[in-house]
């Protein structure tokens, strides 16, 4: 283990938490922007220190092609590779590799690639399966995730600088995820995920498998909801008791010329911006929205880099300085159960 | 707008100061202009250009023609102006019609009305009325007035025909000139010594612009075309050129009396993942053994692409202070360049133009020191023999 979990404050199930990780000390809920090739698309680390993000995530996949695990390795490891004083995270690459090489090896060569990258939180292999597909796959997917956490803890060769977290599989079957979360607790992890969520099922759903795996998993260690995502999947996820969250979400919706928005999304490229004098969110304190206007960035969009530096750097600001805001029923039902009364905003 | 000669060195060469009302500091000259897309540079974000050296990277050139497509001057006037547009208070702004990076001439479709320009929007007429309102709406610093530019080639008849529409458009952009700009007059004329001077001796302002160069005319015959032009400027007023971008041929408009320049050569080193290596210490003994390796490096600049760079934990330069070099390798920018991630552009863009501002301290410098001309000399000598040496080790 090598990291430190204490929750600081609460408000029913939700927490206030300082995760002390080998590179940094951070404090959860906490959203981590992805950074798929050992850079956020666009911006400098000096830039990402300064709008307050704690964590990066790393594709082990992409990574592990280019430029290659022993690579980092020999060159000290990622951080010192991208020259980022922070933490870091990276996947299991299992996924991408599934095609790749034979399916007894991903396993171990996924930890042995991990172990050379030098990210403080490393994620196990899991067997994930979408959640809209139904029957015996998913309960072979997520014993398979089982024994592949012991397979995970066992190639891991370092146990004292880097945290493997496990990840809770078992599709919208409480059964399952009973059983999947109960194993992972017997392996004693330093912090768990909840995945094979935030892949196309109704949000009905996903609240409520969120909801019983942050109830069973540990208080004193922390809960990582994989893929998420939308700010108000965030808010309801961290009301329910979860803590990180990682999505690709704000920085590729800018490069297509979106802006996030408390009340929603902007769409740079439409011409309505054209002539709009106001800066894209007025309550923002980002450098963008203190010296921009609308009509200047749509002038950018979709034709120079310019314009997707700015508007992921307002996207990210705007994830990362955390959201706060038509309250739809889903929300209502799980923020009930998190026992938290918001109903005056409810619409039904 | 306020310019001051303040030394010179091998006759024609000077060393000035020139004050913009925007910038808190003077800018001392020869000095380079920045090249912008619609008033930021191309990679490097408002927030990082602070990073570059001050006051010598707070000029920045921009063409009226990147904002072709909008925002309108109406809405540009009423967000007050490009310092406004674009949050860069504390910059000059110099406008002028051609930007040799993607507002380039196009002298074939040039007419009385108007001059013609390629722009990433399609080819594009601009006149007069049209060029005037947009300066007025975007209130630069300084502006170039609109010119009908020729390559080298053109004949007579055709130079002459430039430099008669030049004037004419200069008289119609004076008319409709806003209040606090400072206007640069055009000088054309193209490779006929005659029209440059009888172009030079019409125009009277605030500065100059000397346009028609870097369109094809070569290294032999420029000076006597560029020293036509500067002979018969006054020489209390700042002389700016465009398309004079490769380090030669700065040091050549320099040598003719050349105060401002604009350049090209950082955006297409960044687009290409080079990184400006040459020496800026002018106390260096240059190195005749130098070994060249065989990756395409040849002691002026490196391309990050090559393979040898894939583990290489050193900064680009040694000692540069620039913001990339401070905090990155080449073997990060390598691997950046491989899986074509624009942070490469960003940092490159940021080393290269740290690198070549310092490039243009140091011709101060020669200046001040009254040896400009052996400066000039010694620097184009030691990249010559660094060529000649590799085409004997082949």
């Amino acid at each position: 283990m090598a990291l430190r979990f204490e929750v600081l404050g609460r408000f029913n199930r939700a927490r206030a938490a300082q995760l002390t990780l080998p590179h940094f000390a951070c404090q959860t809920p906490l959203f981590m922007p992805v950074g798929t090739q050992g850079t956020i698309k666009g911006l400098t680390t000096d830039q990402l220190e300064e709008i307050g993000c704690q964590i990066i995530l790393g594709n082990t996949y992409h990574l592990a092609l280019r430029p290659t695990s022993e690579l980092i390795d020999e060159l000290g490891g990622l951080h010192k590779f991208m020259n980022w004083p922070r933490a870091l995270l990276t996947d299991s690459g299992g996924f991408q590799m599934v095609s790749l090489l034979h399916l007894a090896d991903i396993t171990e060569k996924g930890v042995t690639f991990q172990n050379r990258i030098g990210a403080d939180i490393i994620m196990a292999l899991d067997d994930v399966v979408r959640t809209t597909i139904t029957g015996p796959r998913i309960e072979e997917a997520m014993y398979r995730t089982l024994r592949w956490v012991d397979r995970c803890i066992a190639a891991h060769k370092r146990p004292h600088e880097q945290n493997l977290f496990g990840i809770v599989q078992g599709g919208l079957d409480p059964v399952l995820r009973d059983i999947c979360v109960r194993g992972l607790v017997d392996r004693n992890l330093p912090g768990y995920a909840i995945g094979g969520l935030a892949g196309g099922e109704d949000k009905d759903s996903f609240w409520r498998v969120v909801a019983q795996c942050t109830a069973a998993l540990p208080e004193d260690k922390p809960r990582y909801v994989m893929g998420v995502g939308y700010p108000l999947d965030i808010v309801v996820c961290s009301a329910l008791g979860a803590d990180m969250y990682d999505c690709v979400y704000p920085t590729r919706t800018a490069r297509f010329g979106t802006a996030l928005v408390p009340e929603g999304v902007l769409k740079l490229k439409h011409n309505a911006m054209v002539n709009d004098t106001r800066p894209i969110d007025p309550t923002c304190a980002c450098m963008v929205c203190k010296n921009y206007t609308r009509a200047y960035i749509h002038c950018l969009v979709t034709k120079d880099a310019m314009g997707s530096q700015l508007l992921s750097y307002h996207n990210l600001y705007y994830m990362l300085q955390f959201p706060k805001g038509d309250v739809p029923e889903w929300v209502c039902n799980a923020m009930d159960v998190a026992g938290i009364d918001i109903s005056s905003c409810c619409s039904s | 707008m306020k310019f001051a000669v303040k030394a010179l060195s091998s006759g024609k060469a000077r060393a000035g100061v020139v004050h913009l009302g925007s910038c808190p500091s003077s800018i001392e000259t020869p000095c380079l202009l920045l090249s912008t897309r619609k008033g930021l540079p191309i990679f490097i974000s408002p927030d990082l250009l602070s990073s570059l050296p001050s006051p010598d990277s707070n000029l920045l050139q921009f063409s009226p023609l990147h904002f072709s497509e909008g925002p309108s001057p109406k809405t540009i006037s009423s967000i007050g102006g490009l310092h406004q547009m674009v949050g860069l208070h504390e910059y000059g702004f110099a406008a002028v019609a051609r930007d040799s990076i993607q507002c380039l001439p196009e002298c074939g479709s040039t007419n009385k009305t108007g001059a013609s320009f390629e722009t990433p929007c399609g080819r594009r007429l601009i006149k007069p009325v049209e060029y005037m309102e947009m300066i007025t709406s975007m209130k630069p610093n300084l502006w170039a007035t609109l010119a009908d530019e020729v390559p080298a080639w053109a004949n007579n008849k055709r130079n002459k025909t430039s430099v008669d529409r030049t004037v004419k458009w200069l008289d119609e952009c004076i008319a409709r000139s806003p209040a606090g700009g400072a206007v640069f007059g055009s000088i054309v004329g193209g490779s006929n010594i005659e029209e440059r001077k009888r172009c030079a001796q019409e125009i009277i302002y605030a500065g100059y612009w000397i346009g028609g160069f870097g369109l094809g005319e070569s290294m032999e015959e420029r000076p006597s075309l560029l020293n036509a032009v500067t002979d018969n400027l006054p020489k209390d007023w700042p002389r700016m050129i465009c398309g004079l971008g490769l380090p030669e041929e700065v040091l050549q408009g320099v040598a003719a009396g050349v105060d401002l320049f604009d350049s090209a050569y950082i955006y297409h080193l960044t687009i290409g993942g080079f990184a400006l290596t040459f020496p800026l210490d002018r106390t260096e003994k240059i190195d005749y053994n130098y070994q060249l390796s065989d990756q395409g490096s040849d002691r002026t600049k490196i391309n990050l692409r090559a393979t040898v760079y894939r583990k290489d934990a050193t900064p680009i330069v040694e000692d540069c202070c620039c913001y990339t070099c401070q905090n990155h390798t080449k073997a990060y920018i390598n691997h950046l360049l491989n899986v074509h991630e624009m942070l490469a552009q960003i940092l490159l863009e940021i080393h290269n133009t740290h690198h070549y501002l310092g490039f243009f301290r140091s011709i101060r410098e020669a200046i001040k020191e009254g040896c400009f001309e052996q400066f000039q000399k010694k620097f184009v000598q030691s990249r010559r023999e660094h060529l000649a040496a590799d085409v004997v080790s082949v």
